[in-house]
């Protein structure tokens, strides 16, 4: 990992803990790690892309570091808080997928061909989440606490409808979230994951409707034939009800 | 604008994946730097549809090349249904409304990029579907055109993320790409389905490994790719128990320009 990777050796190394119990501990020693890396990140943008960040109001350059309390998570700024706002995201979703196929009548709920798909489902969420949190190293933000109390996990519609929710919310995300990442290879690996979680949309939404034109239907796709691009404020609002701690996003760029 | 000509500079692309990203990467911050004019510029346009004929021709060539090849894309799509829906007998009752959702998206592309590239489009270009008789029966055997279909919607997600870096400097163009891109791939994924049914293969809406399903395997060359940013799936720890078949469904691989004129130069009589 280029940029990444270049802070190793600067910040603490130790692995970020998942989960709310290994959290406290964690975040008693990250202060000093996020100012650490919130000022090795502006060190470096600050000399390879000078131009673009005097121009565009910051993009890709905060070093104003914030500290995380335990019900706060601080996504960062530039390329790493939108990195950290799709592990985020796909925390929560593989998160979901992994109750979905854990619940006791998962197997008579649903038909083979949805189990294997959610079964699917749940391992690419997991494998972007586990991508996500490797890439971003020590500047990773803690495992987030699901809330998933509004959901009833024994209804294959409250099953299906969630999911149609998270899929349409995570294409909108990264669709809206191309044009605030710098580093080209990151729009790569957005780009490479949006689709596979287009593919997703369209599968629980034929699932629940099948075969008619909900897959791509007109409350996501408009008249120009686009589908949603949602900025990082929208998405968090949507998303927040199912984490329990709140996600700050407030330094994430936003042009 | 002909076909060779856009071809000729397209072509430029490189085909190794690898190669491509780390220049992407070197040109990332020369580009960067050089953003400054076009966000000025960018700054003083009001930001709509109707200001996109603007955007592209102020932004040149590498952004006019980027939308008259997604054109070139788009009309073969847009046409390939058309002639699809109008082939009596062709697609059941009960899946026409999925072709005539995926039609009105391609048309509604089409107009979008006619309207975004204004003088600077290319020719609407003729296209032989039978790809000089490979295809002789695209439009009486359903089978065919469901093959046809996911080749044509698989191509078409590749080839827009593998534009992704040549149109990053223009915001309005790359949202906008994305926004098409994403409704390509849920296409994709329906018509993968809808195949696997049909044909009672199993194929999934997500593309395993480069697995083509008997479609054409140059769409599908690359696909199971397994290192992103230079990060390789298979040496994350935590992802030993997930197996190479998610691995490589979790990550859609783009096409150069070069490549996707390969898959699709049999397709075009004329144009562009």
């Amino acid at each position: 990992m280029n940029k990444i990777s270049k802070n190793d050796g600067v910040m603490d190394k130790s692995k970020t803990p998942e989960g709310p119990l290994k959290r406290r501990v964690f975040l008693k020693y990250s202060t000093a790690g996020l100012a650490a890396s919130a000022f090795v990140f502006g060190a470096c943008e600050d000399v390879t892309q000078a131009p673009a960040n005097a121009s565009n109001n910051g993009k890709g350059n905060n070093a104003n570091a914030r500290t995380s309390d335990h019900d706060t998570v601080y996504l960062g700024s530039g390329d790493t808080g939108i990195l950290n706002y799709a592990y985020a995201l796909e925390q929560l979703e593989a998160a979901f997928y992994t109750t979905v196929v854990a619940e006791a009548s998962f197997s008579s709920m649903f038909s083979e061909e949805e189990q294997m798909i959610l079964k699917d489902l749940e391992k690419h969420e997991i494998t972007h989440r586990e991508f996500f949190k490797t890439a971003l190293g020590d500047n990773a933000i803690p495992g987030l606490t699901p809330d998933f109390s509004a959901i009833d996990f024994s209804s294959r519609d409250s099953v299906l409808a969630t999911a149609k929710t998270f899929e349409d919310l995570g294409v909108g995300a990264y669709n809206g979230a191309g044009k605030l990442l710098v580093d080209v290879n990151y729009l790569l690996v957005a780009g490479k994951i949006v689709s596979v979680e287009a593919r997703h949309a369209a599968a629980i939404r034929d699932l629940i409707n099948p075969w008619s034109m909900d897959f791509a239907g007109d409350d996501v796709i408009d008249e120009n034939g686009f589908d949603q691009a949602l900025m990082p404020a929208d998405v968090l609002a949507a998303a927040q009800p199912f984490v329990k701690e709140t996600i700050d996003g407030s330094e994430l760029p936003t042009s | 604008m002909n076909l060779n000509q856009l071809f000729k500079m397209i072509d430029l692309d490189k085909v190794d994946q690898d190669e491509v990203k780390y220049e992407g990467a070197r040109r990332g911050f020369i580009k960067k730097a050089g953003e400054f004019s076009f966000k000025a510029l960018l700054a003083a346009l009001p930001v709509g549809l109707t200001m996109m004929p603007k955007i592209a021709k102020a932004q040149g060539s590498a952004v006019v090349q980027t939308l008259n090849f997604a054109l070139l894309l788009e009309y073969l799509e847009r046409d390939f249904y058309r002639m699809g829906l109008d082939a009596s007998g062709l697609i059941p009752s009960a899946h026409r409304a999925i072709f005539e959702t995926i039609y009105k998206h391609e048309a509604a592309h089409v107009e979008f990029l006619r309207s975004a590239l204004g003088s600077a489009q290319g020719e609407v270009p003729v296209f032989d579907f039978t790809a000089g008789g490979a295809f002789p029966t695209g439009f009486s055997d359903y089978a065919v055109f469901l093959t046809l279909s996911q080749a044509f919607e698989d191509t078409g997600v590749r080839a827009y993320k593998g534009q992704a870096g040549n149109i990053q400097a223009a915001d309005d163009v790359l949202t906008a790409a994305l926004q098409i891109h994403s409704v390509e791939a849920r296409h994709a994924s329906q018509v993968r389905r809808l195949r696997g049914m049909q044909s009672n293969m199993m194929i999934k809406g997500w593309i395993t490994n480069a697995e083509s399903d008997g479609a054409p395997q140059a769409s599908y060359n690359g696909e199971d790719n397994t290192t992103h940013a230079m990060l390789n799936l298979n040496s994350i720890g935590s992802l030993s128990d997930i197996s190479m078949d998610a691995k490589t469904e979790s990550f859609d691989e783009p096409l150069t320009g070069a490549q996707v004129f390969a898959i699709v130069k049999p397709f075009v009589v004329k144009g562009t």
